[in-house]
């Protein structure tokens, strides 16, 4: 009896009307935790040089000093300044991921949504050279392909990441089309006798949303790592800094046993964060995209709660009637 | 052209689709030989089970599907190619509203999208007024009102009789000559089913539309079409006017049929297992051999076996011949022609064995 009573109350409860308002990604907390994370890095990718308290090539300064008034992220071997060189270095970085996830995001849905709604043997061929950039190991072939456009700063190696990182997103994008093609809204527009392009790009596209944003985001990450390893390798671009040219520097000059944490966290700790905040923004946009992912959870834990609050309500007014 | 002549009209219509299993190939036979008229202010209902190839007609009108053979004829004249001017002038003239409101609706685009989009391909070049205006009055003639309201809204916010009434006025939008409806109401619940048919028979009988309305349900083509065709494992087997089609069924399959449908009228038990115990509907990759009813019939004669039966006439009225495909309604004459031409058929092949 009082468990139907709870179950009534749990389900007729009503939802808040505050978790309907405002920006619907920003309505999860992990992707708000994301988006806050990510804009501050914009923010430093787009002012970081401009704030950058020295250059950050600048040597002669005092040598692998630990973080001090004067140098807030301390000073490398040979007396640059840390925090320059990352404030400098998130402008490259972030560059070459927007770049790089642009680039092989239009080269996926292009290649996959041509393959997947056109069919036939353009299917064929397309698909046979996705799967032949599939098995290619990315790193070895990035390297192979930096070495041809040495020197040219930070474009060729956002270039090269996005056309050795298209082919996965090329794959899902022509698997999405191939379920959407046979839909029957698509169908309706044969049949009201719109052209195939502007089925493609209003009809079709469009739907294939969620999957393109989350393949963007997956390639940024992607193409930031990618440029980290390339520029800690000694492979990038050695004109210009990047958050990977410090660690390069770092690891070269043997900071991890000298101890020096302030050369080689702030850098990668940087990476790490954005590489994060991508996450959690894939996850929101998940559940954006799902509604059964979230709120299921979310009313489970709205349920329980008042329950909770109910059985405490009973057991209160049940000690008040004893005595 | 006359006025009592067909709109569009399929003659000899097959569709077979390809199939490939490991090591062999095959076709199945949705669609044999299916001749059938539309005319103005007419409702021609198809009826048929599931896979009798009921909606690929519809889909070979609409024109999503070329016919493997056969030719379709708008206004007498055949029709060509699937490209170009002309084919986009055929699709101004016959249109399609899906079975599944749930699905034919693109989930991004409004509902003002939707019904735009085909007065803006078809018409006659408007301005964003005017096109909002006749959106807006679309949506009044299939009774979504307020309609300013309901162009704003996108399908996931319409219920599923809502839904369907938006597809039938994005058909409307295109001002056609043809309506083909396949099963428009099936994925309705039934209480709204009742509104969408009338909406379609106002359509048809009131501003004279040639509708095709395709369903299982032969109750409903009963209360609903003006004439009856039905359908079974990709061949029509019995057509005619919608009444004597239902009350006096001239083919057996047309008898189970009605037999299979619960009425609360008729007496004793019903008897809708009859046609399974018979065994299932035949697989249409390799359909039987003459009638392709009869594995299934309870009147099977020898004769069903071996010769595909041709239109044979079991009356008429309403300016309608009712007819059916079945020997059993065979002339003496020609059933005794059929058996004899089976005879000599059979004859060389006794002797060759001998």
């Amino acid at each position: 009896m009082a468990a139907t009573a709870t179950i009534v109350t749990a389900e007729t409860a009503p939802a808040p009307a505050k978790a309907r308002r405002g920006i619907p990604l920003l309505r999860s907390g992990k992707a708000l935790t994301g988006v806050v994370i990510f804009g501050i890095f914009i923010l430093l990718a787009v002012i970081g040089p401009w704030i950058a308290p020295d250059d950050p090539s600048q040597t002669g300064g005092p040598v692998l000093q630990s973080p001090s008034g004067a140098h807030l992220l301390g000073t490398t071997q040979s007396g640059q300044d840390v925090l320059s060189q990352v404030l400098t270095g998130a402008r490259t970085s972030m560059l070459v991921g927007v770049v790089a996830a642009t680039l092989a995001t239009a080269l996926a849905v292009l290649i996959g949504v041509t393959a997947g709604y056109v069919g036939g043997w353009t299917d064929d061929i397309l698909s046979m050279l996705t799967n032949i950039f599939l098995v290619i190991p990315a790193l070895p072939l990035t390297i192979v392909l930096t070495g041809y456009l040495e020197g040219g700063g930070w474009f060729p190696i956002a270039v090269v990441i996005s056309v050795t990182g298209w082919a996965f997103g090329a794959r899902l994008q022509r698997a999405q089309t191939l379920s959407l093609r046979n839909r029957d809204y698509i169908k309706a527009a044969r049949a009201v006798g719109e052209r195939p392009w502007r089925i493609v790009t209003v009809e079709l596209v469009p739907n294939l949303g969620a999957i393109i944003i989350s393949g963007f985001l997956f390639t940024f990450i992607f193409a930031i790592l990618t440029e980290a390893s390339l520029s800690f390798l000694g492979l990038g671009s050695m004109t210009t800094w990047s958050w990977g040219t410090t660690l390069y520097w770092a690891q070269n000059s043997s900071a991890f046993t000298t101890g020096a944490w302030w050369w080689y966290v702030p850098p990668g700790l940087c990476i790490a964060l954005v590489g994060a905040s991508l996450s959690l923004i894939n996850f929101g946009a998940d559940e954006l995209m799902n509604p059964r992912l979230a709120p299921v959870a979310k009313r489970n834990r709205k349920a329980r709660r008042a329950q909770r609050r109910q059985a405490a309500a009973a057991g209160a007014a049940g000690k008040e009637a004893t005595p | 052209m006359r006025p009592d002549d067909p709109v569009l009209e399929a003659r000899d219509v097959s569709r077979h689709y390809p199939v490939r299993h490991v090591g062999r190939r095959g076709v199945v036979h949705a669609v044999d030989d299916v001749s059938l008229a539309l005319f103005r202010g007419r409702i021609t209902a198809v009826v048929g089970e599931s896979g009798s190839g009921k909606s690929t007609i519809a889909r070979v009108l609409a024109r999503l599907e070329p016919p493997t053979s056969g030719e379709l004829r708008l206004d007498g004249e055949p029709v060509g190619k699937p490209r170009g001017q002309a084919f986009r002038k055929y699709l101004g003239q016959v249109q399609m509203i899906f079975q599944d409101p749930f699905a034919s609706l693109n989930p991004i685009h409004t509902v003002e999208h939707h019904i735009a989009r085909p007065l803006k391909l078809h018409g006659p070049p408007r301005s964003k007024a005017e096109v909002h205006a006749e959106v807006l009055a679309l949506l009044e003639r299939v009774s979504l009102t307020p309609a300013e309201q309901f162009a704003r809204k996108r399908p996931h916010e319409l219920s599923g009789g809502q839904r369907q009434r938006v597809s039938i006025a994005r058909a409307l939008a295109v001002r056609p000559e043809v309506l083909l409806a396949d099963e428009p109401v099936s994925m309705l619940d039934v209480s709204i089913r009742l509104g969408v048919l009338n909406l379609l028979q106002r359509l048809g009988h009131d501003d004279g539309l040639a509708l095709l309305y395709i369903t299982h349900d032969i109750a409903s083509a009963r209360y609903f079409a003006d004439s009856v065709q039905v359908m079974y494992a990709g061949r029509l087997v019995e057509g005619g006017p919608a009444e004597a089609v239902t009350q006096e069924p001239a083919h057996p399959y047309t008898r189970l049929l009605i037999d299979s449908a619960p009425d609360p009228d008729r007496r004793g038990v019903l008897d809708g297992g009859r046609a399974e115990r018979l065994g299932e509907a035949p697989d249409l990759s390799d359909p039987p051999s003459g009638c392709r009813f009869h594995p299934r019939c309870p009147l099977a004669m020898p004769v069903c076996e071996e010769k595909a039966p041709p239109k044979f006439s079991v009356g008429g009225g309403a300016g309608e011949e009712h007819w059916a495909a079945c020997w059993l309604h065979a002339p003496e004459e020609q059933q005794e022609q059929a058996q004899e031409q089976e005879a000599q058929d059979q004859h060389p092949m006794t002797t060759g064995r001998r």
